[in-house]
């Protein structure tokens, strides 16, 4: 049967041509790969390659044709023993317009189809139940952080910590004090300094399932990693069709320490929280740092787990329970109120519960939601609480433009716009690179009197 | 003092080993099994690849399709020594691979058509496939990307003490990547079992190796952390072979990483939509010509009597058989259901 030779598509985005020359004329021999035209698009002049065996029968578009669709036939090619006559008896039965070959999928934009409808998350599980009677240690987040690494690597040998100075060093934050002694060198592996190769490293070896934990000195250099946490880590389940994903957990100190500079200072909880593909927790107690690192470990996601290095020294009450794991994707309401609700995470608490102290004093009954994981984000415990106060100020370290208190607002103008008796006021850190000055870093962090001013403004208490 | 001693030293023969590149193996006999064998499973590759053009010209296939054509020796010679726990990763130029670890040419071609009978169900196209049951790894679309990747699986062989090795695949331009020199010093450090594939086919999309590597050498790259390095002619299978047998052997004795650079050749553009200026037609037609790795096959076939003319014809159409038939499937198989969108996102 005669094979038609097709205008082909040269680029992802070619839709016609020009025939600029038949290197071929009819009655010619050609073979795989042999050049039999040169088509010329708005990039570049390329060469048609014959891709099967034959006789050029017949030329149907003439050299010098402008704008020839793709996929229109340009020539027709006989294979052995046919002749110039078997086009013609082919013709008859062949569709004339070979643009309106259906058998590729209808291209049409003017309709697309519709989007179906995010899947609606599920709720995530309640915090679980501390029985009656269960001590309540008080624990630095530090050792809360280290004791959920150490009973995970006792669950489980997959489980492993990798980073720069875990293991000799004892953490340069000393966060995984003691792993080295109680689990050995190949469990806490020393990296070299070297973010991107051992972020890969990490992801390649939770793709053939084992449950890495990958420490970054702090967040800051992961950046370097970035590719590999979003690309490769996030990413690889969908791009696989669910075959393979990285089931593991980037952690470390994230945001502004303290006099360090512009480049050792930085949150990234609105960048991360960006990405489908990630869970991004940013816990405040250390209860909460124990239990939902405990969580991160298990979970078969890639998660981001965002520490900060003032809060690691201070100290909360952990429940001294076998295994104490709290649910990723649920916020905590640190407070109960009714006059304003005010949504924080991580560092950000710290101003917050101030601020929420000295407004009580003045008789502003704040509601204070801790919302300890930033994606998937528990947007119905804020919602409830907006639509009990009518007012939302969220308090974040973050720079301003797409901050985690930008996402809040739309969502919350979106699905409780009636409820709102102000507008919503996002407090964030300055949109200045940190500077290194004592008094100017303090101006670039936000404080417990911008949230406190917030409050009043929204509840309009003058 | 120093100084004065090495001056007086004796001079020694160069020690290959220590200045990383270690001379290749004899090209290995090939029995008449694997002669036919290396034979079909290029052809297939190759026979695929013209089709995916072909598919991409009608407009079937979309966005970026990279071609392997003229490299097939390189895969096709490494998987035949590989074990069955063996791992492979490469780049986007991954459908040869992809046909050499065993995955079904229908899976592939419909996975680059983006249907759901695709691979990653039509979710990750011509750069992003993927079989764990295969193990195959990808399919990367980052340039260097895919070694770290790769010197992950082989992190996690040794964690397992599984005794499998996994192969790493990337471009000479992807040499250049600081990842790739990253991961090198972690492998050397912890004796990670992976091979190093650099397939030097000559260019990185229009940059040719002269433009764009201060050390043309690629079997070199592992000098300064003592990885050693082999250079082969990845145009002949057989060598292709001999080489990686080494290779593997070296990464199963718990030696560490390798590295084999590949000379190889790819005939077409980089993608679809590459005219290939910055090369002469002479350039090309003289490696076709000249090297071609299944016409070297086929030479030895008949040459040595292995097999006829008739007997590869038969060959060939069971090839094209099976091509033509990924392209129907690939073409009415269904495109993924719209609910696809939002799944495979997270567990
Ligand atoms: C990090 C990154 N930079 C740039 C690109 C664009 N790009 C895709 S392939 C390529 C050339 C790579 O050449 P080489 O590594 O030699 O592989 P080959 O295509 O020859 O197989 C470039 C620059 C990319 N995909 N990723
Ligand atoms: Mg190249």
């Amino acid at each position: 049967m005669p094979i038609d030779i097709l205008m082909p598509a040269l680029s992802p985005t070619m839709e016609e041509g020009n025939l600029a020359k038949w290197t071929v004329k009819e009655g010619d021999k050609v073979g795989p790969g042999d050049v039999i035209a040169e088509i010329e698009t708005d990039k570049a002049t390329m060469e048609v390659e014959a891709v099967e065996e034959g006789t050029i029968g017949k030329i149907v578009v003439a050299e010098g044709t402008e704008n020839v669709k793709v996929n229109a036939v340009i020539a027709i090619l006989l294979e052995e023993g046919e002749s110039a006559g078997d086009i013609n008896a082919e013709k008859s039965s062949a569709k004339s317009e070979p643009s309106d070959d259906s058998s590729a999928p209808a291209k049409d934009d003017s309709k697309a189809a519709s989007v179906p409808a995010e899947p609606i998350a599920v709720e995530p599980a309640s915090d679980p139940d501390i029985p009656e009677g269960t001590k309540m240690v008080p624990t630095t987040v530090r050792v809360a952080l280290r004791d959920a690494m150490a009973e995970e690597m006792r669950a489980s040998d997959d489980v492993f910590v990798m980073g720069e100075e875990v293991a000799e060093y004892q953490g340069a934050y000393k966060i995984t004090q003691g792993l080295l002694d109680e689990f050995g060198p190949r469990r806490v592996v020393d990296t070299p300094i070297t973010e991107h190769g051992f972020a890969g490293v990490g992801v390649g070896a939770a793709m053939t399932g084992l449950r890495p934990i990958v420490e970054f000195m702090t967040f800051n250099f992961a950046m370097q990693a970035i590719d590999q946490i979003i690309n490769s880590a996030a990413k690889t389940l969908y791009m696989s069709g669910g075959q393979m994903g990285a089931p593991m957990v980037f952690r470390g100190p994230n945001g502004a320490a303290a006099r360090v500079g512009a480049q050792h200072s930085q949150c990234y909880a609105a960048w991360y929280s960006h990405v489908p593909g990630l869970k991004v927790i940013m816990p405040y107690t250390a209860a909460d740092a124990k239990g939902l690192l405990k969580a991160a470990i298990r979970d078969p996601n890639p998660v981001i787990f965002l520490e900060n290095e003032v809060l690691y020294g201070q100290t909360f009450d952990v429940p001294d329970m076998d295994d104490f794991v709290l649910p990723i994707g649920k916020a905590r309401i640190h407070k109960k109120g009714k006059d304003c609700t005010i949504v924080s995470f991580g560092i950000g608490m710290t101003y917050a519960i101030k601020a929420m102290e000295a407004l009580s004093e003045q008789g502003i009954d704040c509601e204070l939601i801790d919302l300890r994981t930033i994606r998937p984000m528990d947007i119905p415990t804020i919602l409830e609480s907006v639509k009990k106060t009518g007012r939302l100020v969220t308090v974040e370290e973050g720079f301003p433009q797409s901050s985690v208190g930008d996402f809040i607002a739309n969502k919350v103008q979106r699905e409780a716009f009636d409820y709102l008796d102000a507008p919503i006021i996002s407090i964030c850190g300055k949109d200045v690179p940190m500077p290194y000055a004592a008094n100017l870093e303090k101006l670039a962090l936000p404080n417990v009197d911008e949230v406190i001013d917030a409050v009043k403004a929204v509840t309009y208490a003058g | 003092m120093a100084a004065r001693a090495r001056k007086s030293a004796p001079k020694k023969a160069v020690d290959h080993a220590l200045l990383g590149s270690i001379p290749a193996p004899e090209p290995a006999k090939l029995s008449k099994d694997e002669e036919l064998k290396a034979y079909r499973d290029m052809l297939l590759i190759r026979r695929f690849e013209e089709k995916a053009g072909q598919l991409y010209g009608m407009g079937q296939i979309g966005g970026f399709c990279h071609l392997y054509i003229g490299q097939e020796a390189v895969v096709t010679g490494i998987q035949m020594n590989m074990n069955d726990g063996d791992q492979m990763i490469t780049a986007y130029r991954d459908h040869g691979h992809m046909l050499a670890m065993g995955m079904e040419s229908r899976g592939v071609m419909a996975e680059l058509t983006g249907r759901s009978d695709g691979y990653s169900r039509g979710k990750g196209g011509s750069m992003h496939m993927f079989s764990r049951e295969k193990n195959f790894y990808g399919g990367h679309g980052i340039v260097g990307a895919q070694v770290s990747l790769g010197t992950g699986l082989a992190f996690a062989n040794k964690y397992r003490d599984n005794g499998n090795v996994s192969v790493s695949f990337c471009g000479d331009g992807a040499a250049n990547q600081g990842q790739v020199y990253e991961s090198f010093n972690m492998a050397a450090l912890w004796k990670l079992p992976t091979i190093y594939v650099i397939e030097n086919n000559r260019y990185a999309m229009g940059t040719s190796t002269k433009r764009h590597a201060a050390q043309l050498d690629f079997s070199m790259r592992g000098v300064s952390f003592g990885i050693p390095g082999i250079q082969v002619d990845g145009m002949d299978v057989r060598a292709v072979k001999s080489a990686s047998e080494y290779a593997l052997n070296h990464c199963r004795n718990g030696d560490g990483p390798i590295i084999l650079e590949m000379m190889t050749y790819r005939y077409r553009g980089h993608s679809m939509s590459d005219p290939a200026k910055y090369r002469t037609k002479d350039e090309v037609q003289k490696m076709r010509s000249e090297q071609d790795p299944i016409e070297q096959v086929k030479q030895r076939i008949i040459a040595e009597k292995l097999a006829t003319e008739d007997d590869l014809k038969v060959i060939d159409k069971e090839i094209r058989e099976i091509v033509v038939d990924a392209a129907e499937f690939a073409q009415n198989s269904p495109e993924p259901d719209v609910s696809e969108l939002y799944t495979d996102i997270l567990l």
